[in-house]
């Protein structure tokens, strides 16, 4: 189990529940069981041409095996668009663990969900959740014209006086519908930048602790790929986007120390001779960091297309 | 490697506790080099290190089954050791089945965890125990989940709940603590109940600690080594029962040190739970006199530089200013001066006769 970073699994079922909406049922290759996971937990998926794809887990459950659904996108850098057209039952995917950074508020007086377009997905896990627990939420649901009868049907086996589907942003008054809510209540929104934007700016406008405001978030894992040139071992080491600087480094044979790989201990902490390092970790101070003298391999990354470093 | 239960040893009044050779060599040496400081020490669990207590996610060593019969024994004393919060329920069945897969995948011989879907079956035949019972059902089990599997388990463990950006000590069961207080703990955040230390929260390192730990993923568990010093082998000497050990600071002499002082070291380690999101944080201690660890050279030496050159705030916090001096004194003979290699291994494959 400790080593068991990455999940192989194979598709088990696919099918479309509404134009441009596809479910896809995946289990574990092996047939063995696979890890829990929370509503709210998203898997990567990576799909050909090295494309690496965070989804929600619509439901996962250890035998049974993980639900999403993908919506097809056709600015998508065609990842959604290979699981439409290609993925077939049957096929291997590689995933990583289940995260999770959109949690349930184990103290909420009150869930209030609010989704837009293919942002249900999370909801749908949070709905399962808040029955099984009787707490206490309230879904609205934004969906385009055309698709509100997509939307009240995906949720239809959940349907229940506490679930609106809406026609459009302009018929729901977010603004009154946050004001309406008890105190205690925490959101969870989930769906297009400007919903979750508006959601946060609302609640904020309200007087709303930004504890109680949850937005969806894949975490900012991996980036865009960049050149390391190391310069006083005179190596250039290409930076692939799912891989850390100091993955890589230590991918091309050299050695340096390490210990938390997680941006905390500083042991890592390299100098830098050139380029715009792009600060990911917990460590340098304020003024370190403008500095741009030096960087902490195990999470940052480059904002310039090369790093030179001292190593 | 089968390991030998020694089944009848005792943490407290007569003290049948002792240390093989096997368990010296994979003691897990706190100190990396000759000084001490406050730092943020974690890194990942997942690849064993240089000492065996890394190799796995949760150790079984020859002590098991006396520290089990320990951990009961105390619960049966003051059942209160062991506190969940109500919202910690999912994280308490998190716990039961990462403690089972675990040591089930890591001792095949020893644990045997069967599951047809919710309906599970548990054998530790170190402990003798079969249990078949309902997942998720806590009217099947003898004790609420969380408390049935740590039973069965060394070490001590909490349950932190994330939220709010901070975590939340909100379950755990502390009958091995060193000076801490589960039920004076119990809902307070990440920085409340670190305040007592000393000198770490004002260089940053609370602040390090729980950016990293809040990130720590599923699957991606980490660990870090805690140390203190405990006049005999007790494993509970918590401030509830501070009038039974407090004063065995001052039986301490030039003759008994060696044998009756023992560096008490915590593997700490950190695992995110997958239903809950709670973080699991296993604090496991280990046990080593002042005799058993200067059988080690590099450990004798190091040893006696570390607290030689001990910050007097640190010494304060851990409680070994009564006896610094006298345990100065008596490293001191272990100590040729000559260097010691980085790092915590003892750089020997068997000890000096």
């Amino acid at each position: 189990m400790m080593d068991n970073q990455t999940l192989t699994l194979v598709v088990a079922g696919a099918s479309l529940v509404a134009p441009g909406l596809r479910r896809v049922h995946l289990v574990a290759a092996d047939g063995s069981r696979l890890p829990p996971a929370a509503p709210g937990a998203h898997i990567t998926l990576t799909l050909p041409g090295r494309i690496r794809n965070s989804y929600t887990l619509v439901s996962a459950d250890p035998e049974r095996g993980y639900e999403l659904i993908v919506r097809r996108s056709d600015r998508s850098r065609g990842g959604s668009q290979h699981i439409h057209d290609q993925l077939a039952i049957g096929d291997v995917v590689a995933a990583t663990l289940p995260h999770n950074l959109f949690a349930l508020h184990s103290q909420a007086k009150k869930h209030l969900l609010i989704g837009g377009g293919i942002g249900v997905t999370p909801m749908i896990a949070f709905l399962a959740r808040l029955r099984e627990t009787s707490a206490r939420f309230e879904l609205h649901q934004i969906a385009g014209q055309t698709e509100t009868e997509t939307f009240t049907r995906l949720l239809a086996p959940r349907a229940g006086e506490r679930i609106h589907v809406h026609a459009g942003r302009s018929t729901f008054d977010l603004t009154a519908l946050l004001a309406a809510q008890p105190l205690g209540t925490h959101v969870y929104t989930c769906g297009p930048a400007g919903l979750m934007d508006g959601v946060e700016a609302a609640a904020a406008a309200l007087g709303w602790p930004g504890s109680h405001v949850h937005r969806e978030d894949f975490g900012a894992a991996g980036g865009e790929p960049f050149l390391l040139r190391l310069a006083s071992s005179g190596i250039d080491i290409a930076v692939a986007g799912d891989q850390t600087m100091l993955e890589a480094i230590e991918a091309a044979g050299v050695d340096t120390p390490s210990l938390c790989r997680g941006g905390a201990c500083g042991v890592c902490v390299l100098p830098v001779r050139e380029g715009t390092p792009e600060h990911r970790d917990h460590y340098l101070s304020e003024a370190e960091r403008s500095a741009g003298c030096l960087v902490m391999p195990c999470v940052s990354r480059s904002r310039s297309a090369t790093l030179v470093l001292d190593l | 490697m089968a390991t030998l239960f020694k089944p009848d040893e005792t943490f407290r009044d007569d003290y049948r506790y002792g240390n093989s050779e096997a368990a010296i060599l994979r003691f897990p040496f706190p100190f990396g080099e000759d000084s001490y400081m406050y730092g943020v020490n974690m890194e990942p669990h997942t690849r064993p290190g240089s000492t065996g207590a890394f190799a796995v996610a949760f150790d079984v060593d020859e002590h098991y089954v006396s520290e089990c019969a320990e951990r009961a024994r105390m619960l049966a004393l003051e059942p209160g050791r062991c506190l969940v919060l109500p919202h910690m329920q999912e994280a308490e069945w998190d716990t039961l089945e990462l403690i089972m897969e675990s040591l089930a995948n890591d001792y095949p011989d020893q644990f045997i965890l069967e599951r047809d879907g919710l309906d599970w079956a548990w054998t530790n035949r170190p402990l003798g125990l079969h249990q078949r019972f309902r997942f998720g059902d806590a009217t099947t089990l003898p004790h609420p989940p969380f408390e049935y599997i740590v039973r069965q388990a060394q070490g001590d463990f909490t349950l932190q709940d994330q939220r709010d950006g901070t975590l939340y000590i909100d379950g755990g069961i502390a009958t091995t603590p060193a000076d801490w207080s589960l039920a004076f703990d119990v809902g307070m955040t990440f920085h409340e109940w670190h305040g007592p230390v000393p000198l770490a929260h004002q260089a940053g390192v609370f602040d390090r600690a729980l950016q990293y730990l809040m990130r720590v993923r599923y699957g991606h568990p980490a660990r870090r080594l805690n140390w203190t010093m405990t006049v005999n082998p007790r494993l509970d000497t918590s401030p509830e029962n501070y009038p039974l050990w407090g004063p065995d600071r001052a039986s301490l002499n030039a003759e008994n040190i060696g044998s009756r002082l023992f560096l008490r070291v915590e593997l700490q380690s950190f695992f995110r739970l997958p239903r809950s999101n709670a973080l699991l944080f296993g604090i496991r201690t280990y046990l080593a006199s002042i005799d058993d660890l200067t059988r080690v050279p590099k450990w004798g030496r190091r040893l006696h530089r570390v607290i030689r050159d001990l910050h007097p705030e640190i010494a304060g916090y851990k409680g070994l200013t009564r006896y610094q001096d006298l345990l100065i004194a008596h490293l001191a003979r272990y100590d040729d001066g000559s260097p010691t290699s980085p790092g915590i291994a003892p750089d020997l494959a068997a000890l000096p006769a």
